[in-house]
């Protein structure tokens, strides 16, 4: 059954390449990065590309090419006329990288809003987005989930920037202070009778926050809250166990992957029974997730293998080929539920693990 | 494999994530750590803090102290659980030489060491707390010779973020238990021997359980430690120091820069201090924030680095089972041919000159499979102004330096041992006043010899309470 799925999303997935490649390659509906990049590069790749294996044929995307810009050149001729948002990653120092964007930060959170219970994400609660604020795709994609799902979401300012230069400052103080203020705002916000049952938040301000709750005497079951989808960072199996056993009380919690370049990536549910092992699978055909050899980027490694997670965006709106992304981690087999690859055990590249701040809100 | 458990006040865990930690010439792995994560050591700390130091409260100072002694020898001679079984003293020693490279007889003398200390606490503590009564402590105020007394634990527990390199630091955490304070270790990567063993001698003697908190991790453990208590202490090197300088709540215990200063009275006597010398530099591997990384005379500097050459040069490594092995191994790849290429970089300053480079063929560095050594190195440097006057490593590296008398203590910088070799009255109150030494030894005293009676780096009773005012009406 898996195998015969599995099979079937290949073929759906060749083909969304071809679709998105005569998208972006076509004079009259590309953007002109691409149009750039085809004209030096000396090839077709309408002509060359029919399937996802033939974007091997194309060089690993470089995200330093989204610095600075113009912004519009990343925008498809035929979209020129929507309205448009950008987003950004890094910029603590010097000019951060930029993604344009349109719908696909909704359609992505709209197809994650699938993956959700509705007996732990009831339609029409409200939600608590407890993440970074700013010029970042989680901001308004959360709110858009909540919306989407006939609630209202309420936000926190938090300034991931900031906390970063604290860090490397070693403003330790500062630091533990900023926390504080952003969950003083989680705290008066659940408090104010908002009804909210659903929040996002990445694993560290979801342990504060339970901390605090508990501190206070409470909990963030006594505080209403019934799912929590959870991402931003790094998260562990032994973390996922931490929080299942000592601070969700019963609460179900997602974790999901993902950043500005791709859409997100979600995970069946783990627990005691799988050693709390969290499996992401991509949003396929939208998004693919490989790992591969870290010497030889061309091979995918055996399942159960490691490797660095390969990244391949395919929406109309952007089309990212083979970003080599700063994380690794196991290859996994397809399940019932996402019949292609997923990938488990992420955590930050060791090979680039000293010149990457983790964990940073 | 030997598996060791997060112990949640004294309660094992075992985590979802390991580490190994392997033999340092063989590569094998030795043992299997759990790791804890910094949300669990925030949560304990909240949780059972105050628990910890209540269940010690229930004990008297006095009972606790017979504990920690019967505990060290516990530590020092029993069977002792680790793992799915027991582990033996000498499993002990050679489990630790294994993963931190030091010589086996050096682990044994750090495990004689720290007995030496739990058996003599009862003094050391009266030392330290200048022969208070105990209950004092323990009630928060008392009469002694008429006057009301009032003393106010800073803290219900002790954070130690500790290291890998040093079995012998461990000392400084031992008179902590029967002051009625609990215990949160967390240890260093490569050795979780010491404080699980002592954890559990602790526990065997009667000390409850649920005051200690064994916490392997990375360093956001060891963050998550110094920020949910409020007295901790931390080693590591000038890096953490300077971090830390300014938290009054965390006992820094970094390089030590630690010095001979010999006086214009003494320096024609060199020779005769060239023992003190030697032991001051080598003991221990040279590892200790106590090894005496620098000898400033005012003349005689460069006979004597070749005097120290002649002894330490010819040094070489030897298996760790070799009771005449002198040197550590460097267990971290990269870290020693780092530290070589440094000291290669301050060698091309002018009056800067490896002494001790005659004795050794083939150059310092000595690099094995899996790890490497630094053969001892003595530079004569003939200017308080080189660069390399300010270098400490961890491993037998001294440098003599050539300096006027009345220059000495204003160019030495931060020192935690000075010995000054001097019988001049005016040098030695110039010592004794000087704010940048710490411990001082004046006459021949190795700077590795300590008296356990004496503050180490600030008075850990005056680190853990506060004398203040109390009348009861």
């Amino acid at each position: 059954m898996t195998e015969t799925n599995t099979t079937e999303a290949n073929s759906a997935l060749d083909a969304w390449v071809r679709e998105i490649i005569e998208w972006h390659f076509n004079p009259d509906t590309g953007c002109q990065f691409w149009l750039d990049w085809a004209q030096q590069a000396g090839w077709d790749p309408r002509q060359q590309v029919q399937s996802f294996a033939d974007l091997s044929k194309f060089p690993h995307f470089e995200d330093d090419w989204l610095r600075g810009g113009p912004v519009r050149r990343w925008v498809p001729k035929a979209y020129a006329d929507r309205p448009t948002f950008v987003f950004e990653t890094g910029g603590t120092t010097g000019i951060p990288k930029s993604r344009v964007t349109q719908a696909d930060f909704r359609i992505d959170y709209e197809l994650f809003s699938d993956t959700l219970p509705d007996a732990s994400f009831p339609k029409g609660s409200n939600w608590l987005m407890l993440g970074p604020s700013g010029p970042r795709r989680l901001r308004l994609a959360v709110e858009h989930l909540a919306q989407h799902r006939g609630g209202i979401c309420f936000c926190v300012d938090l300034d991931p920037r900031w906390v970063i230069k604290l860090i490397k400052k070693g403003w330790t103080e500062h630091l533990k202070a900023y926390q504080e203020h952003v969950i003083d705002q989680a705290l008066t916000v659940l408090s104010a009778g908002h009804d909210i049952k659903c929040m996002f938040a990445t694993p560290k301000l979801l342990e504060a926050l339970a901390s605090r709750l508990e501190e206070n005497g409470s909990s963030l079951k006594d505080a209403g809250i019934t799912g929590i989808f959870a991402g931003g960072t790094e998260f562990t199996p032994q973390w996922n166990r931490f929080a299942h056993e000592e601070l969700l009380d019963g609460i179900y919690m997602t974790p999901t992957y993902g950043n500005t370049l791709m859409g997100l990536a979600a995970s069946p549910p783990s627990g005691p029974e799988n050693g709390y092992k969290i499996t992401y699978y991509a949003p396929q055909p939208r998004a693919v997730l490989q790992v591969v050899d870290v010497d030889d980027a061309d091979q995918v490694v055996g399942y159960g293998d490691t490797g660095r997670v390969m990244l391949t965006t395919l929406t109309k709106e952007f089309f990212v080929p083979r970003f080599l992304e700063r994380d690794e981690g196991e290859r996994e087999k397809p399940c019932e539920q996402y019949p292609w690859d997923g990938v488990s055990g992420v955590r930050p590249f060791s090979q680039l693990g000293a010149s990457t701040t983790v964990g940073v809100y | 494999m030997i598996h060791f458990p997060i112990l949640r006040w004294g309660e094992p865990y075992t985590s979802l994530e390991t580490t190994q930690v392997h033999h340092f010439a063989t590569g094998e792995p030795v043992a299997e750590v759990s790791q804890a994560n910094p949300g669990m050591v925030a949560r304990d700390l909240r949780k059972g803090a105050e628990r910890a130091r209540n269940a010690l409260r229930e004990i008297p100072c006095a009972d606790l102290l017979a504990m920690v002694k019967k505990g060290g020898e516990l530590f020092k001679s029993a069977d002792l659980p680790l793992g799915d079984g027991m582990q033996t003293p000498d499993d002990f020693v050679r489990q630790q030489s294994a993963t931190t490279g030091l010589p086996e007889h050096m682990c044994r003398m750090n495990m004689g060491k720290l007995e030496y200390v739990l058996s003599h606490l009862d003094e050391v503590l009266r030392s330290l707390t200048r022969r208070l009564d105990y209950d004092i402590l323990t009630r928060g105020f008392g009469e002694e010779d008429g006057v009301m007394r009032s003393y106010q634990a800073t803290t219900p527990v002790v954070g130690m973020v500790l290291p890998s390199n040093s079995p012998g630091v461990h000392s400084l955490w031992l008179p902590i238990i029967p002051l009625q304070i609990g215990l949160v270790l967390k240890p260093g990567p490569q050795e979780p021997w010491t404080p699980w063993r002592m954890a559990q001698a602790f526990f065997q003697a009667g000390v409850p359980k649920e005051a200690i908190g064994l916490y392997p991790g990375l360093g956001e453990v060891g963050a998550a430690v110094l920020n949910n208590t409020a007295r901790s202490l931390i080693f590591g090197g000038t890096a953490t120091v300077e971090h830390y300088a300014a938290s009054p709540g965390v006992q820094v215990h970094g390089p030590g820069f630690s010095k001979i200063l010999i006086g214009e009275d003494q320096v024609d006597n060199w020779e005769q201090y060239v023992d003190v010398m030697v032991d001051s530099v080598l003991t221990n591997s040279g590892r200790g924030c106590i090894n005496c990384s620098g000898i400033w005379a005012p003349r005689h500097t460069r006979e004597i680095a070749e005097a120290l050459a002649k002894r330490l040069g010819p040094i070489a490594p030897l298996p760790p089972d070799d009771p005449n092995a002198e040197l550590a191994a460097f267990t971290v790849p990269g870290q020693a041919a780092a530290i070589s290429a440094d000291i290669d970089n301050a060698l091309k300053e002018a009056g800067v000159e490896e002494v001790s480079a005659q004795y050794q063929d083939g150059g310092r560095l000595v690099s094995r499979e899996r790890c490497d050594y630094i053969r001892p190195t003595v530079v004569h440097c003939a200017s308080r102004e080189a660069a390399m006057v300010k270098k400490e490593y961890m491993y037998p590296f001294v440098t003599v330096v050539e300096c006027p008398q009345d220059q000495m203590i204003t160019s030495i910088g931060t020192t935690l041992v000075a010995t000054g070799l001097t019988e001049d009255p005016a040098f030695t109150r110039a010592l004794l006043d000087a704010r940048n030494i710490d411990r001082l030894n004046i006459g021949p005293v190795p700077t590795v010899k300590l008296n356990w009676l004496q503050p180490h780096e600030g008075n850990i009773v005056d680190f853990l309470f506060r004398p203040r005012a109390f009348q009861q009406g």
